[in-house]
């Protein structure tokens, strides 16, 4: 008897952080712009895999039709599971880990979606986006949530959703290069020599940085900071020391090679050159 | 005032013309306006990069989803194909069909574009030209009239260049597949050799206004990416390696290719050598045979083993090869042009510093 009166509160925090990929982010984005007239938001399911140290990755998702009315939600579960299995022909690793909407924070109804994916996976994270950008912060467009449950004895009060922790995993997305990935419309995609020429520019500018930071620190114009000064020398460490002449052998052997190769790769095409003219030329009859 | 009276009339006529002739053209423009542009949505480019890069060793394919209009086909969505890997075949074809309507329906569902325009491959250093490929591309063919196959090496793209290409088939080497006319002869006349077998087509890269303003948003700060490391690793030679291993095994293909060729070829010219020294017998005979007030024998004896056609090696295996070939050099000059860049960034860090 004593136990029904007591309200339990869900304790500590919790020590899931989730990793997103931008995939992720472009499927829910791409999922809202086509969505129905009239309907205010979408939602869908989160899938990913669980890492061995309390983390998450989402590394996919795909849109659930959904019908909202003022305190009625209904979830199209077929839909939901089709997707589901037809996701798990293609990558069995990935499962459901929660779902998403759009919108700013968490709202009434989004207490009846988590109970509604509690029953898919064990604590589902709930990953919101504000496509309206209402938040001036960067920090506040992407959210995600664990839910609890307050309840009081056998009876559930509410369910509470906490913020958790949420990274970007962006390689995939620095790997295409954001120049690509941030403007509507990009012409030619840009090939090796141009992609290392801004990766070079990249490098001079660094190091100019570093030098310009030196200089004044010791001219005196800004007090130097042990910190960076460690790291600086650190990177500078980093760099192997070779002498002189072992490097001139390095640097001669590494341009031979090269030019070796590239003289059998132009030898070759003009062979090709030449044994398509032989083989057109010549003729049995 | 004839002169301006009858002139309108004219013009008008001449308008009329002008605009049956505008209607025409556009008619035919619409016809068959050439494909110039792939433009690829940057979700689909991702999703490519998502699912080739996490059955890395396997090579995999899956479907594109978008619209074909004018001279542009746009890709705004697609969806993997789950590997194959069981053994009754049948069974699996059906299976995948399945599994492709059903994406299809749920896609549709929530408003995707539910329109193919071809698929996407991985491939392992850009050995993709394969009859296999071709094959797939008539398959496609044969239910849409325009389709492009999207192939992206994840291998390249750890070297820092996004590595995406559309192909198709040119229309001329189509209909000579299509026909079986792979002999030298036929090749010759319709102008076709190893260099018009595929067509590559621009890759455009679109995004929505949505998508753009959340990535500047959630822009890293960091002033390095992935893509700088991937691209000013210094490491080479696994690389360049592999690549020359396969170009010298197409050469080794290439030649015995070629060898069929010339068999063929020197088979054909002691068939002919054969044929005249017959033919040159039989005349003899015959003239013997005038001399003598006989009938002349007919000067061709269709079952004589010596005028039996001798069949022509198919040229397509050879001009794939080829084609491999050029990939692989081209691989490799664009690879030791962008080390040779990097080696001489290297050599002017150690001068600054000596």
């Amino acid at each position: 008897m004593g136990d029904s009166s007591i309200l339990q509160l869900p304790s500590g925090p919790t020590a899931l952080t989730a990793k997103i990929h931008p995939v992720v982010l472009f499927n829910i984005c791409d999922s809202f712009i086509r969505r129905n007239e009239g309907q205010e938001r979408v939602i869908g399911t989160l899938l990913g895999s669980y890492g061995g140290d309390g983390s998450l990755e989402i590394k996919n998702s795909y849109s659930v039709p959904h019908n909202e009315s003022s305190d009625q939600v209904a979830v199209d579960i077929d839909f939901h599971r089709n997707m589901f299995d037809l996701h798990q022909r293609v990558n069995p690793k990935e499962v459901i880990v929660g779902w998403y909407s759009t919108g700013e924070g968490v709202s009434g109804s989004d207490a009846l979606i988590q109970d509604f994916y509690g029953r898919e996976v064990g604590n589902p994270v709930h990953l919101t986006i504000d496509t309206s950008f209402k938040s001036e912060k960067r920090a506040g467009i992407l959210k995600a949530y664990v839910a609890s449950t307050l309840s009081l004895g056998e009876r559930q009060l509410a369910a509470q959703f906490q913020e958790i922790q949420l990274d970007l995993r962006m390689i995939e997305a620095e790997r295409m290069g954001f120049e690509v990935l941030k403007k509507t419309a990009v012409d030619h995609l840009p090939n090796d020599l141009e992609g290392l020429e801004v990766s070079m520019q990249r490098l001079l500018g660094m190091v100019e940085d570093v030098i310009k930071y030196v200089d004044t620190v010791v001219e005196g114009h800004v007090a130097p900071d042990n910190a960076i000064g460690r790291y600086l020398a650190d990177t500078v460490a980093a760099i192997p020391r070779i002498g002189r002449d072992a490097f001139d052998k390095l640097f001669n052997d590494s341009v031979q090679d090269l030019l070796l190769v590239l003289y059998l790769a132009s030898l070759t095409r003009s062979q090709l050159a030449l044994a398509e003219k032989l083989n057109t030329a010549t003729q049995p009859l | 005032m004839a002169e301006s009276g009858g002139n309108p009339p004219a013009s008008a006529a001449a308008a009329a013309a002008a605009t049956r002739s505008f209607a025409q053209a556009a008619a035919a423009a619409e016809q068959e306006m050439p494909l110039r542009v792939v433009r690829v949505d940057g979700l689909v480019a991702l999703k490519i990069i998502k699912h080739c890069k996490e059955c890395m060793p396997a090579l995999v394919t899956g479907q594109l989803l978008g619209l074909d209009i004018g001279s542009t086909l746009e890709v705004t969505n697609c969806f993997p194909f789950p590997n194959r890997g069981g053994e009754d075949d049948e069974d699996l074809d059906a299976d995948g069909a399945n599994y492709q309507l059903d994406m299809m329906r749920c896609l549709r569902e929530v408003n995707v574009d539910n329109n193919t325009v071809g698929w996407y491959q991985s491939t392992y250093m850009g050995s993709f030209q394969t009859v296999e490929l071709i094959e797939t591309f008539l398959n496609y063919q044969e239910s849409i009239k325009r389709c492009v196959c999207i192939i992206y090496d994840p291998l390249r793209s750890g070297q820092g260049v996004l590595s995406l290409k559309a192909l198709k088939l040119t229309e001329s080497f189509m209909e000579v597949y299509r026909a079986q006319n792979l002999t030298g002869e036929k090749l010759r006349e319709k102008g076709i050799n190893w260099t018009n077998i595929f067509e590559e087509i621009r890759v455009d890269v679109y995004n929505s206004s949505l998508v753009a303003a959340l990535m500047t948003d959630v822009e890293t700060d960091a002033y390095v990416t992935q893509c700088d490391f991937d691209r000013l690793g210094l490491s080479t030679s696994p690389f360049l390696e592999t690549n020359m291993e396969f170009l010298i095994e197409c050469m080794e293909d290439l030649s015995l290719e070629q060898q069929r060729i010339q068999y063929y070829q020197r088979s054909v010219g002691r068939q002919q050598a054969q044929q005249s020294a017959w033919l040159q017998r039989r005349r003899a005979e015959n003239a013997a045979r005038k001399a003598a007030g006989e009938e002349p024998l007919p000067e061709e004896d269709p079952n004589n083993p010596i005028f039996k056609p001798i069949p022509e090696p198919s040229r397509l295996d050879g001009f794939l090869i080829t084609n491999q070939i050029s990939n692989y050099c081209g691989q490799i000059t664009q690879f030791a042009g962008q080390s040779l860049g990097k080696v001489y960034l290297m050599d002017a860090l150690k001068a600054e510093e000596s």
